[in-house]
């Protein structure tokens, strides 16, 4: 066996090669045929073909899904634009064309030429895009004058338009033309260069829906590049429509409110979890990344100190300040370290260790049980009973309603927040818990970080009564004719371990706060019969002073100022809305965050005051915008 | 180490069909990328003439030395190029939705086109041991197909479907080459019909659609499809003389993609038409009945499977790719060998070509 090989006119060899030879032969001859067929019989065919190298491919855009807000009010729409371009071969004589081209649409001369120039080793074939989006009286011109500019091409395309300017810009996000990074992914194997993506907010994380299919046409076109026929048309698909949660009435109040601040007011229904307004202050106008920026403008928006492209309302951590006490009550009375009768005394201060922990109130609040002590926010009461319960089961109870944890909205972006806990501090610092901590925790300063729209969880289970809940911004998708794709309804999550009579007693707590003289937002209740309940915060941002009642003066630096919060829900009893209100550098909580919620709870819960006048002059309004492209 | 015997026996005929077709290939790139519209890839044919240089430079090393002495390396190259082949996955360049270069400060290099010859020189390591007259069974089937699997996942992955595909015929021709049992035989087609439906469900989408698009172009007659008909206009339009060198229009229109490397042979046929056309085919032909008249002289079983494995690569590679610019087969990244643009692809056909002389003029030799 070994060694039949050893001749070369082996049997074996040759028995395996002739088979070997059928099948080369065999193979060649099959291309022998192919190539026969294709260039003797339909030579001449493919010749013609070739000949006016009739055969484009033409791409037909699609239009991007649009968005409405909850009632069907339009916030996201496409606009057609006009792009022109420019067939070199057909433009003669081209000198002329381009200086009446160049009169036309008002751009000088050099500079088109120079813009065909840097495309010029390009075929003549193929058109030159000169202009995009020219507006409608360059349109006009150029359509009038068609005579006088030969080989001038127009082109439609559909382009995303925000009718409404900023409105909702941080939750809708913007589109922008695709990066060369992005088109790598998979998930983007379907775009190509010069495609607009959605890159921030609803736009980029319902990208798959918004996002419809590119059409193709196949056609026939002579020499001098007319379209003799169609031979081959894929339709291009729309992209299916989003209706989002927000309540553009209480958007539009929510930004106005806001106008002149940096912060955020996030809203939403605490029984079904739907966002009704969220804003971000400052905003931006994402028609700009649409029309493309110059790079000043980007410079600006994002070298801007007050951080506009950042949607604060769930990227933005902040302390909790006196917010967070609605966790410790919660966790005192569970971990039954206090009930409802309990009071302690406060003088005003709190001696710890080597050191007075101060109340914000001066004087003291006197003897306070847990009800009264939210209502005056008493810093007292709840140093005691941090000092009772310790780091950890605050933790425990503040994990539990969801804060220092991403709340799982569907945006990118959510920031985390952080709830210490003493094997955090020894992870982080190397250092171990001390015991005076216990008493910055409890009224939510110290590590503590948290983001709006976890306030507005929090606040929401209050609200509800304990159900746990997640903020939901899309409240349906349908295809563009009309059939529903998908439906957001509510997640039964279950119940926040937390016992009813203790939700009983910090809504008496929250009631209070603005209905009751001594409450510390009862200069911004709503009146008109509407009784809210919530809870003011003023978070430090530097260390606490001893005298800190001018915070709302101008002699403290801006940046100095504490963040002021304000977190409530309204009518008090079966709450239709909650609100969670941040102001950056405000001063105090009721002062400046607590009658923004006060003003947004009238609009939601009295529509009728603003209706009129609003809807009627809303389309007139729109018109006007739509004209000016 | 060059005695005047190895001198006497080289073979002239396969160098000098060898040099032809570099010299038409160099021609072919140069038309076009020259009549094309992006001038970027003008520089692309002086490319071709330096991987030329170089691949002359490693089939003369191919040929200078033992080719006896492959079998002993066999497996280091073959561990070797699987090394590379995770590093490509694991470092490599990413271009065009794959990652298959690894770089060397300037060079970039596809580990895949060099998994084909290592997986010849395994194969025929083993076979030229385990191979009998009553053919292979199944059990000796086992080692051949792990080894060819390995490369051919690590290929799959990376996606490059059409260097898999090649090694994956290349490894089916050696095997069936040299033989196997008839019983074994059929239980390989039976469970290759179950497993062609499970291939299906990895390969990617774009993968899927060419395939489909190729069962039924009308599917897609603007994406992949497009492409064909693109193609075929332009080897149609060539007719019986061609339009002459550099006055292609299909190419100059660049309405062909890739134009100088998997559609090489359409800017070819397009400019030579069916005389030209038909003398390229002749030519591989009488290159490929070469190649196996030195299968067939080889003076023991290693040069046999060796030779024959090197030549069932340029023949699948041809046959693929003239089939598919001429839409007789699936758009499968696959480049014709000498003419399309390619470093990696010269190297390794030239490197093979060098093997081949090597086993061709030591047929007489014993030791």
């Amino acid at each position: 066996m070994e060694n039949f090989l050893r001749s070369s006119d082996n049997k074996w060899l040759r028995h395996r090669l002739s088979f070997v030879a059928y099948f080369v032969t065999s193979a060649f001859a099959l291309l022998f045929l192919r190539l026969f067929y294709l260039q003797i019989i339909e030579g001449d065919e493919y010749r013609q073909l070739s000949e006016n190298n009739c055969i484009r491919l033409q791409n037909i855009d699609y239009p991007r899904g649009i968005i409405f807000d909850r009632n069907g009010i339009l916030l996201v729409d496409n606009r057609p634009s006009f792009n022109l371009s420019l067939l070199l071969n057909k433009a003669k004589p081209v000198e002329s064309t381009i200086n009446n081209l160049s009169r036309y649409i008002n751009v000088p001369a050099e500079e088109l030429i120079s813009q065909i120039n840097t495309i010029k080793g390009l075929s003549c074939y193929k058109p030159v895009l000169l202009k995009q989006d020219i507006g409608r009286n360059i349109l006009a011109a150029v359509e009038a004058h068609k005579y006088n500019i030969p080989g001038v091409l127009v082109d439609v395309k559909p382009k995303r338009f925000y009718p409404q300017g900023n409105r909702a810009a941080h939750l809708i996000g913007y589109l922008s033309e695709i990066s060369s990074t992005e088109l790598k992914y998979e998930k983007y194997c379907e775009n190509k260069p010069g495609d607009y993506i959605g890159k921030f907010g609803i736009e980029k994380a319902f990208e798959k829906y918004l996002m419809g299919k590119t059409g193709n046409r196949q056609i026939e076109v002579n020499s001098v590049g007319q379209v003799i026929r169609v031979l081959n048309t894929i339709g291009a698909e729309a992209g299916d429509n989003i209706y989002l949660t927000i309540d553009t009435r209480v958007q539009k109040k929510a930004e106005e409110l806001l106008a002149g601040k940096a912060g955020a007011v996030v809203a939403m229904d605490p029984s079904s979890g739907e966002i009704l307004a969220m804003a971000s202050s400052p905003s931006y106008d994402p028609n700009l990344f649409v029309s493309g920026m110059t790079h000043d403008e980007w410079e600006n928006l994002i070298s801007h100190p007050h951080r506009p492209i950042e949607n604060k309302a769930i990227k933005g951590t902040y302390p909790p300040a006196s917010t967070y006490k609605i966790v410790t009550a919660i966790a005192g009375l569970e971990e039954h370290i206090i009930d409802v009768n309990t009071s302690f005394f406060c003088p005003g201060y709190m001696p710890y260790g080597n050191r007075n922990y101060m109340c914000w109130k001066k004087g003291g609040h006197g003897r306070v049980n847990v009800v009264r002590a939210l209502a005056e926010s008493c810093d007292v009461f709840f140093y005691n009973v941090g000092l009772r319960l310790g780091a950890d089961k605050l933790e425990k109870y503040a994990k539990v309603s969801g804060l220092g944890s991403p709340t799982g909205i569907d945006l990118e972006q959510e920031g985390t927040g952080l709830i210490p806990s003493t094997k955090w501090k020894k992870k982080r610092f190397g250092s171990p818990w001390s015991a005076g901590e216990n008493l910055s925790v409890a009224i939510g300063q110290g590590y503590n970080l948290v983001t709006p729209i976890q306030m507005l969880v929090l606040i929401s289970e209050i609200a509800n009564g304990g159900e746990k809940i997640k903020p939901l911004v899309v409240k349906k998708i349908m295809t563009p004719d009309g059939k529903l794709i998908m439906e957001s309804k509510p997640e039964k999550l279950g119940r926040v371990p937390v016992s009813q009579d203790t939700i009983n007693i910090i809504k008496e707590g929250l009631f209070d706060v603005v209905n009751k003289n001594f409450g510390t937002a009862y200069w911004s209740r709503p009146g008109s019969g509407i009784e809210m309940s919530g809870k003011t915060g003023t978070a430090q941002v530097v260390g606490r002073k001893q005298d800190e009642s001018n915070y709302d003066k101008k002699e403290v630096p801006y940046a100095c100022k504490p963040h002021a919060w304000f977190v409530c829900y309204a009518p008090s009893i079966d709450p239709k809305i909650a609100i969670s209100v941040v102001i950056e550098h405000g001063g105090h909580g009721a002062s400046s965050a607590a009658p923004i919620a006060k003003e947004l709870v009238k609009t939601y819960l009295n529509p009728e005051n603003e209706e009129n006048q609003n809807s009627s002059n809303e389309p007139a309004e729109l018109a006007n915008i739509y004209d000016e492209y | 180490m060059i005695d005047r015997r190895l001198v006497q026996n080289f073979d002239w005929k396969l160098l000098g069909l060898t040099i032809v077709l570099s010299f038409t290939g160099v021609i072919t790139v140069y038309s076009a990328v020259t009549t094309g519209i992006s001038n970027i890839h003008q520089i692309l044919y002086v490319k071709q003439i330096i991987w030329y240089c170089a691949g002359m430079f490693l089939m003369i090393i191919a040929f200078l030395f033992n080719y006896n002495s492959l079998e002993r390396y066999a497996f280091i190259i073959y561990g070797f190029c699987i090394f590379l082949l995770l590093m490509v996955l694991i470092i490599g360049k990413y271009a065009g939705g794959a990652k298959r270069w690894l770089m060397f400060g300037p060079l970039t290099f596809q580990p895949s086109e060099l998994a084909k010859l290592a997986v010849i020189l395994v194969l025929a390591r083993y076979y030229s041991k385990a191979a009998s007259v009553n053919g292979l069974s199944l059990s000796e089937l086992t080692i051949p197909i792990v080894l060819c699997i390995v490369p051919f996942a690590l290929i799959v992955l990376q996606p490059d479907l059409g260097t898999a595909m090649i090694i994956l015929l290349i490894a089916v021709s050696m095997t069936l080459f040299v033989k196997i049992e008839k019983k074994t035989a059929i239980f390989l087609f039976t469970s290759a019909t179950v497993t062609f439906p499970t291939i299906w469900f990895f390969l990617r989408d774009y993968q899927k659609k060419r395939i489909i698009t190729f069962l039924n172009p009308e599917i897609d007659p603007l994406g992949s499809g497009y492409h064909i008909i693109q193609s075929k206009i332009a080897i149609g339009s060539g007719m019986v003389t061609g339009k002459g060198f550099l006055k292609g229009t299909q190419s100059a229109l660049s309405f062909l993609p890739e134009q100088q490397t998997d559609f090489i042979f359409s800017v070819f046929a397009e400019q030579w038409g069916f005389i030209g056309s038909f003398l390229l085919l002749l030519v591989f032909f009488m290159f490929i009945t070469r190649c196996l008249k030195i299968t067939y002289g080889s003076k023991n079983y290693f040069g046999a499977i060796l030779s024959f494995g090197i030549t069932s690569m340029l023949l699948w590679h041809i046959v693929v790719n003239m089939g598919m610019v001429m839409g007789l087969m699936p758009v499968v990244g696959v480049t014709l060998p000498f003419i399309s643009y390619g470093g990696s692809s010269i190297i390794v056909t030239l490197t093979g070509i060098g093997i081949l002389l090597n086993i061709s003029m030591r047929r007489f030799l014993f030791n």
